[in-house]
Order: structure tokens, then C-alpha cells, then sequence
């Protein structure tokens, strides 16, 4: 004790002491009575209350206080769960009582076998009830379950039922994590799909009809086809070829949209250094700069063209942490590829186009092999197994997916419903072709995958438009696969209209019922394109194809200008393009709009220049899309007639729209 | 096939909104300016917004309007974002975003961003892609999506995209129709759809058609007529909708209609409610059934609604 100073006690003090003394007594053996019996009443609190006042130091006395306070949190939290426990019985669905819980799970103790407990019986109950499955997943965090144990969980679940959807789907995340945190166990991919196939392959072979397992064993097969990390599959111009144009498009072709391409991270080099400030356009929409695409305009200098020398370019990517996929991948491994640019000492000024384009079979003559345009596609070809990267072509994926084709070959004897046993099959052909495909050409199966497309679109028919998308995608593949089969597509222009469109090939892929293009990679090569009378709705990807100036869409399904939006890309190269009979302006919903630029999307600001433009004319969305897609472009022909948006006063409006339009629906402008 | 009765829903809708007392009403009060949301949108599509007085229900939604902007089920409920956004659509429906007072309504919504990008729908802090899609659609509407870090909105609905093309509520969470609506709509609307795999997600979604040509909301589940709407704007968004039997939904929306008193249900001769007759009705619609209104599939409203609003 301090502070207190020395003096006798008098009888007072000491009667007053005393009386103090035996009160705190009494206060202090109620107290650790109430305390070794864990007494918490209101009474008891009271007690401790006053002795705490009395004798603030006394420790014990405030650990009680703790524990007391622990113990109403308890029963407050035991309340609490009860209540939800009783409105979960009413309706098990219901996103407040989860919410609920898990807020009050937050609070405090509670314990972890409890809650497993609880979420066992209501997934008995209904093993697809994506709220207790997004609790568990909740709880498993909070009190640090292991991936393992939630994973044999999975594992127990889908024994007692194939038929859980709910339970592949969460395998499938938990399988994800543990190879992607590298955890003990599950550092070899290959082993871990080896066994998560044979898996799946059980559940498929009891019940072929029902969907879980068939969902699963296609994430099973994307994970054993993709790539590592994102690649350059292509480019413009092709690898040792030889071109003569001062200005022309460098064009960067990947497996997957990247982000990142730029001066920082690929390099164009000459011997003079002449190409200063190169700036990497995406070819797409975003906002993001992310693109499969992406190229870059390049104009020899003056200096250079006089001097009549050959220049060689090398275009290359070494640095290891520039271009990244969508999932944050960085494109690691180093590329190149190289060209020259002979440009002769007084290029010709390049002509207008002087006469009406045609498509018609009589403009067109076989094609010479000897010619430069023929060349520039055979040295396309030729640089495929060039410098472009090697990737690492694994055995073990070939092995893997040749076994799960003979297993379901197997299954179509003997299984009675086929549609996905097909299905199946034919996109493992599909895999099966594309990881085999280091320089070899990539169609070794195109045919049976053709044929089970045929098939399903038969057996399937409610689905029969996804079966034709597939099917075209795979017709393209075959067509595209070695110069051979492309050659026999390509017509050579019998007269000239203008020099820079009738030197070149014409890919007539007219009349082949594509409901979908592809390949783009295999077509960067392409200046004059005919896609006239086939069901394509869409064009997404043509703006890849940089060096296209004439292009016919006639007689195909396009429904909206929107579907246009491609060709915005293509504006310095873009003269001649047909989309008469197509299905423009017949449609209330346009399923294209939030795929291209447009205002709604944020990915075009509204031009308010237009309303001038259009002069009060009616129709405003019409107008509005088609004033966005064209008053970009350079065309001097246009054909637009039959389609329903297109009637005497837009047609005006277009020709307004476009200042050196030269020929609209076959009839010379003046 | 039969046809749409549009008369008798827009009779049934009007009807509804009257009874106030019954015991379906009084179960859904707390959820009633989301009726009124569904049962105006599906009038304007049917073209008859006329039939309600505007002034009554502007002035009623204005009362739902909390302290903190942001809008309650019904007139002195607790704010939350699902109600607000309803209350924005239903203004824009009448051409009346004016009557909000634009800032305090998009501070409550940009307040309930969290640093991960998702959205809690109110201060209690339940987290969802649902309230993800709410947020970005309703600033949207009112031209203020610049108060949110919409990059981050984006990550975090894309860490929600599951291994086969679908989204679910929180990352890991199954994919299920409803909150890939939501997730496709908020990256429609941010112009992010490059991190969708359309492929992918197309396939999924058009294998939710049903031998009755119904749709389901995931796997081994039963058709519902509210998929027409959330599987059906999905697809269309993606351009991927060629890939199911149009027709055969059509039926399957037409065979949920009760003819003798209006109103669609879930299910072929199941009880009707708000609910259904609008997803019915917007899907038809997106369906290009005749002598619908078109909607559009990303904010659901009327195209000429979202036209008035953005092109100008």
C-alpha cells in the first residue's frame, strides 16, 4: 500500500476497518462460489460488481467477468442458430437465413463439427442445394479444412451418387487449387487426369444420360489440351517471304487473347534502325487492350525507298514478362520471325478502281502458280514450322486422349443413347489432331468429325444449329490445312479493275453452308474474300484479316449492322464489299450488339454529330448503327439491296455517308 | 400452337396490384417494388404502360426511398440494392430518372463496392455476383458508373467464372443460370465480354433445354418458365441463341399461360404470380414473338427505353 501516512489507529478506525473488512469477506466468498460453479445471473453479476469497485486488482475477479461475457456471446450465438436452424427447416433456399448464420458464425465460438454436422444432413437432403455447399465452402475457410479432406468429401458424395453435379463441380475447384498452390500430392498433371478420367469414366458408363459426368470429363480434356502459357500461332507478313509494298500491316496472331503487346515487349529490327516509335493495335473492342490479335502499320522511309535496297526485318519477342493471357499466364518462351521489303526505285502510283468488281464464276480463271500472289501463299505455308515458337508437343497427351478414344468407340456399341458418347468423340478427335500438330497438319481426323457432326445434327436436332457451327469450324480446318486444299478455293481475277485488287487471290468460299468462319490464322494472307451464299449471322475474327479489300457477304443471315463491326478494323483496307440479301432490319433483337462497339456496352461514346447528320430521319437506332459501322470505312463499291433496313432514303444517306463511293448496287454514282 | 393472351396478362397484372390484403400479397410486401418492376416492364412490352396512373406509382416508389439513398421492398423497409435498382427501371419506363436525385442514389450504391471489387447488397454485407450486376446496371442507367472502380466490379465477377463457362454467386460457387444472367449482363454492360468463353458457356447454357423444350436453371433439374428469361438474355448476349430449339420454347412459354384468368407459372398448369408472367413475356419477347415490344437483354428494359437513354 502507498501513500498512507504513519498515525495510531483510533477505535473508529479500527471499528470502521473492521466492517470494511468483513463486507469484502462476504463479497469475496460469494463471488468465488458463483465462480467455481459458473453462475452468470444477473445477481451474481451484481456481487462481482460491487467487489470489483471495492478491490479493482483483484484479477480473478475481472476473468469471471470475461468468462461471463463469453457465455452470454454463447447463448447469444446458440439463440441465433437455433432461430435459423427452425426458418432453414421452412425453406432451405432461403439467402437471409444463410447469410444469417454465417454473420453469427462470425461472431464467435462455434463449433466446426456442429456446423458440419448440420450441413451434412441438409445435403442429404438435397445434394444440389448450392446454398449449404457455398456454406461449407465458407466454413472450410474459416476453420482451415484442408483442400484434402474436402476433396475425399467430393470423392464420398459422387460414389453415393454419380448423378451430383454440385459435387464434380466443387472436385473440379478443389482440384484446381491443389495444383495450383502446388501442394504435396498434386504436382503431376498428368497422373492426377489420368486418374480423375478413369473416375469420371465410371460415372459416365452407369448412367450415360445424365449430364454431370459429361461436364466434367470436358474440363478434364481442356486441361489436358491447352497450352502452358499463351503462343503466337501466326503472323503477317509470313517468315522468309518477300514483299513489295512501301506500306504495310505487321499482323501478330495468338492461340488466346493477351494484354501487353507493345514496343516494350516485341521488337521490329532493321539494319538502319528505320522504324522509330512502332505503336501495337488490338483488334477488338475492349477497352482493356487485350486482343488475339494485334498489328502494327509500317511505311518505309523516303530514304530508304530511294536507295532500291532490300530491307530485312526481324520482328521478335524476348522479354519474359510482357504479354500475359486473360488468367494473368505470362508468355515466357522467346519468338521471331523475318522478312524483306524490296521496293523498287519509282514505285507505280497505286491505281483507283476503275471498273465495277464482279463476282460472278465468269470473272474468274484458274489460278497461276507461277504468279506473286500464288508465291506469297506458298511461302505462308512453308513458314509454318518456322521460327514461330516450338511448343512442347507432350507424349503423355496424345497417349491419354488416344486411350479415352478407344474407351468411348467402346461405349458407342453398346450404350442406346449416343448423342453425347458422339459429341464426346468427336471432340477428342478434335483434341487429338491439335496436340499432335507440331508442323504435321492438324486435319488427320477432319473427316469422322465431319461425319459425327452429320450425325448429330440428326440425332439431336433441337441442338442442330451448335452441331452446323461445329461443323463449319472443322470444313475450314480441312480447307485450310495445307496449300493443296487451298488452292483448289483460289480463282485469279480473268481482268483488271484496279491494280491492287485484281493481282491478288480471291478465296472463293461461296456456296459451303458456313454457319461459322474460323481459322483465321491460316487466312491472314487473304485480300479479296468471297463468303456469298452460306448462313453466316456473324464475321467475328475477319478483323484479323488485315490486308482484305474486297469482301462478299451476299446471301447469308446477317441481321443487325452490328454484325459488322468487324470491318471497322479494316477501314485503310476495306474498298469493295457486297451484303445485299442478307436479313438486315428483319429482326426486333439484335444478338450481336453487346459483341461490338456501342454506347450501352461503354465501349463507344455516342457521337452527337450524328443527329446533323441524319436530319431528323426516322428510324434513329438503324441509322444510328449503320452511321457508327460506315462512317468509318473508305468503300468506292457497295451493294446493300435487299435487306429490309435498306429503302431509297437510307441508301442517300449512305452515299452521303460515304464520299468516295463509286459504284451503289451495281449503278454508278456521280 | 396457341397463342399469347396478352389482354388477359395485362388484366391479371393490373388486378394484382390492387389486392393489397391477401395472403400472397402480404408475403410478398416486403419485395413489392420488384413486382412492380415486373409487372410495369411486362405492361410496356405488351404496350399497355397507359393502363397505370404513373404519377400514383412514381409517388409510392419515392416513398420507398431511404435516408441513405438508397430504395426499400416497400415503403419503410431497410434500403438494399435489389430494390433500388427496381426503383430506377421503373422510373426509366416512364421517362423520370430526373425525378432521383442522381448523386445521393449512386453515393449509397458506389458505398457498397468492397476493395475486392464485389458488392455486399447492404451494411449487413452478404456478398453476390447478383449484387454485382445491380450495382453496375443501376449506375448504368443513371450515367454514373465512373463512381465505382469498375476494373476491380470486373475482376471480381471473373473470379467467379467456373471450369465449365458458368458463373455462380461467390468464387467456387456453382454455376447456376440466374447469376450467369447477372454475371453476362454487368460484363455486357462494361463492355467485358472478351472474358467470357462463349464456346463454352453457349454450349452450357443451350444444354438447359428440356425434352419439353423448356428450360432448367443447371443440370438435372426441372424446366421453368423464369429460365426463358435468365438462359435465354444470357444466350443472346453472347450470340449464341441459334443454338437452342426457339420454337419448341416458345410452346413451352405459351402451354404456362392460364388463358381464362391471365397470368404464366413456372410449370404447365402450375399457380400463376407477377413473376412468371413477366419472365414469360420477356422471353417471347426476346423470342421476337409478334406484336411484342423487343427488350433488351442486358439491362431488361425495352429497347426504346435504353435507346432514349444512350443515344442521345
Amino acid at each position: 500500500m502507498h501513500g498512507r501516512p504513519r498515525k495510531p489507529s483510533t477505535p473508529v478506525d479500527e471499528n470502521a476497518s473492521s466492517l470494511k473488512a468483513n463486507k469484502i469477506k462476504s463479497l469475496q466468498s460469494q463471488f468465488l462460489h458463483y465462480h467455481h460453479n459458473k453462475i452468470y445471473t444477473e445477481e451474481a453479476l451484481k456481487i462481482n460488481e460491487k467487489l470489483i469497485e471495492a478491490n479493482p486488482e483483484f484479477m480473478t475477479a475481472w476473468n469471471y467477468r470475461k468468462l461471463a461475457f463469453q457465455d452470454k456471446v454463447q447463448a447469444l450465438i446458440d439463440e441465433e442458430l437455433r432461430v435459423v436452424e427452425n426458418a432453414l427447416r421452412k425453406n432451405f433456399k432461403s439467402y437471409g437465413a444463410w447469410h444469417h448464420r454465417k454473420w453469427v458464425v462470425s461472431k464467435g465460438n462455434t463449433s466446426t463439427e456442429r456446423e458440419i454436422g448440420l450441413l451434412n444432413k441438409f445435403q442429404q437432403l438435397d445434394t444440389r442445394n448450392f446454398h449449404a455447399w457455398n456454406y461449407r465452402r465458407s466454413i472450410a475457410e474459416l476453420k482451415n479444412i484442408p483442400d484434402e479432406k474436402e476433396l475425399k468429401y467430393t470423392t464420398d458424395m459422387i460414389e453415393t451418387n454419380f448423378s451430383n453435379y454440385s459435387a464434380w463441380h466443387n472436385r473440379s475447384v478443389l482440384l484446381s487449387h491443389l495444383m495450383e498452390k502446388k501442394v504435396e500430392g498434386y504436382l503431376q498433371k498428368e497422373i492426377i487426369l489420368k486418374e480423375e478420367y478413369e473416375f469420371v469414366r465410371n460415372a459416365v458408363f452407369t448412367d450415360p444420360d445424365d449430364q454431370s459426368g459429361w461436364f466434367y470429363h470436358l474440363w478434364l480434356l481442356d486441361q489436358t489440351v491447352k497450352l502452358d502459357m499463351p503462343t503466337l500461332v501466326s503472323s503477317w507478313p509470313p517468315h522468309g517471304s518477300d514483299i513489295n509494298q512501301v506500306t504495310f500491316p505487321i499482323i501478330l496472331y495468338f492461340d488466346e487473347p493477351v494484354e501487353g503487346v507493345s514496343s516494350h515487349t516485341v521488337t521490329v529490327q532493321t539494319e538502319n534502325d528505320i522504324f522509330k516509335n512502332v505503336t501495337w493495335n488490338p483488334l477488338s473492342t475492349n477497352k482493356f487492350k487485350c486482343a488475339q490479335a494485334w498489328m502494327t502499320h509500317l511505311s518505309i522511309p523516303h530514304e530508304e525507298v530511294n536507295s532500291s535496297k532490300k530491307v530485312q526485318v526481324k520482328v521478335s519477342s524476348e522479354m519474359s514478362d510482357g504479354i500475359i493471357s486473360l488468367c494473368g499466364v505470362t508468355s515466357s518462351r522467346p519468338w521471331s520471325f523475318g522478312f524483306t521489303v524490296s521496293v523498287c526505285q519509282n514505285p507505280q502510283p497505286a491505281e483507283g478502281q476503275n471498273r465495277r468488281l464482279s463476282y460472278a464464276d465468269e470473272s474468274f480463271c484458274i489460278v497461276d502458280t507461277n504468279s506473286n500472289s500464288a508465291g506469297l501463299l506458298t511461302s505462308y505455308f512453308e513458314s509454318k514450322t518456322s521460327d514461330y515458337e516450338q511448343s512442347t508437343s507432350s507424349k503423355w497427351k496424345s497417349e491419354m486422349i488416344a486411350t479415352e478414344i478407344d474407351q468411348y468407340r467402346d461405349m458407342l456399341t453398346w450404350a442406346e443413347s449416343k448423342k453425347i458418347g458422339k459429341l464426346t468423340l468427336a471432340r477428342l478427335l478434335t483434341a487429338y489432331d491439335a496436340v499432335m500438330s507440331t508442323g504435321a497438319p492438324d486435319t488427320a481426323n477432319v473427316e469422322e468429325v465431319l461425319q459425327l457432326y452429320t450425325e448429330l445434327m440428326k440425332l439431336d436436332p433441337a441442338h442442330n444449329q451448335y452441331y452446323k457451327d461445329e461443323y463449319s469450324l472443322a470444313l475450314l480446318k480441312q480447307v485450310t490445312s495445307n496449300k493443296e486444299s487451298l488452292l483448289k478455293y483460289c480463282w485469279q481475277y480473268k481482268e483488271s479493275t484496279s491494280s491492287n485488287i485484281t493481282d491478288s487471290l480471291c478465296l472463293r468460299l461461296n456456296n459451303l453452308s458456313l454457319s461459322r468462319i474460323g481459322s483465321f490464322e491460316r487466312l491472314l494472307w487473304v485480300q479479296s474474300l468471297d463468303l456469298s451464299h452460306n448462313e453466316l449471322h456473324s464475321i467475328e475474327g475477319l478483323e484479323a484479316l488485315q490486308l482484305l479489300s474486297c469482301l462478299n457477304l451476299s446471301h447469308n443471315k446477317l441481321s443487325s449492322f452490328m454484325a459488322l463491326d468487324p470491318l471497322r478494323f479494316l477501314k485503310s483496307s476495306l474498298q469493295v464489299l457486297d451484303i445485299s440479301y442478307n436479313e438486315i432490319g428483319a429482326h426486333t433483337i439484335d444478338t450481336r450488339r453487346y459483341l461490338c462497339s456501342s454506347p450501352m456496352s461503354h465501349t463507344l461514346d455516342y457521337d452527337a454529330k450524328f443527329e446533323e447528320f441524319a436530319n431528323g430521319d426516322a428510324n434513329l437506332v438503324n441509322f444510328w448503327d449503320a452511321y457508327s459501322i460506315f462512317g468509318g470505312l473508305n468503300l468506292t463499291q457497295l451493294d446493300i439491296v435487299g435487306n429490309v433496313a435498306v429503302d431509297e432514303r437510307f441508301a442517300l444517306f449512305l452515299a452521303k455517308l460515304l464520299p468516295g463511293l463509286k459504284w451503289l448496287d451495281g449503278e454508278e454514282l456521280n | 400452337m396457341g397463342e399469347l393472351a396478352g389482354e388477359k396478362h395485362a388484366a391479371y397484372i393490373l388486378k394484382v396490384e390492387k389486392k393489397k390484403d391477401n395472403l400472397e400479397a402480404v408475403i410478398m410486401e416486403h419485395l413489392r417494388i420488384n413486382g412492380a418492376y415486373w409487372g410495369l416492364t411486362t405492361l410496356d412490352i405488351l404496350s399497355k404502360l397507359e393502363a397505370v396512373d404513373q404519377e400514383t406509382v412514381i409517388s409510392w416508389i419515392m416513398s420507398c426511398q431511404h435516408s441513405s439513398g438508397g430504395f426499400g421492398g416497400n415503403e419503410g423497409h431497410d434500403p438494399h440494392l435489389l430494390y433500388t435498382l427496381s426503383a430506377i427501371q421503373i422510373l426509366a419506363l416512364f421517362n423520370k430518372i430526373e425525378t432521383l436525385d442522381i448523386d445521393k442514389v449512386s453515393s449509397y450504391i458506389a458505398s457498397l463496392q468492397n476493395e475486392d471489387g464485389s458488392f455486399s447488397g447492404d451494411i449487413w454485407g452478404e456478398i453476390d455476383t447478383r449484387f454485382s450486376y445491380v450495382a453496375i446496371c443501376s449506375l448504368a442507367l443513371i450515367k454514373r458508373l465512373d463512381k465505382i472502380n469498375v476494373e476491380n466490379a470486373v475482376k471480381y465477377i471473373v473470379s467467379c467464372k467456373n471450369l465449365d463457362g458458368g458463373f455462380g454467386c461467390t468464387p467456387g460457387a456453382e454455376s447456376h443460370a440466374g447469376q450467369i444472367f447477372c454475371c453476362i449482363g454487368a460484363l455486357a454492360i462494361t463492355g467485358s465480354l472478351h472474358y467470357v468463353d462463349k464456346d463454352l458457356l453457349g454450349w452450357w447454357l443451350c444444354e438447359r433445354q428440356t425434352k419439353s423444350g423448356g428450360l432448367n436453371g443447371r443440370p438435372e433439374k426441372l424446366p421453368d418458365v423464369c429460365y426463358s428469361w435468365w438462359v435465354l438474355s444470357s444466350l443472346i448476349i453472347i450470340d449464341r441463341v441459334h443454338w437452342i430449339d426457339k420454337e419448341k420454347l416458345v410452346k413451352f412459354i405459351l402451354d404456362c399461360q392460364d388463358t381464362e384468368n391471365g397470368g404464366i407459372s413456372d410449370r404447365p398448369d402450375d399457380a400463376v404470380d407477377v413473376f412468371h408472367t413477366y419472365f414469360g413475356v420477356a422471353g417471347l419477347s426476346l423470342l421476337e414473338y409478334p406484336g411484342l415490344k423487343a427488350i433488351d437483354p442486358a439491362y431488361a428494359l425495352p429497347v426504346d427505353v435504353i435507346n432514349r437513354i444512350f443515344l442521345h
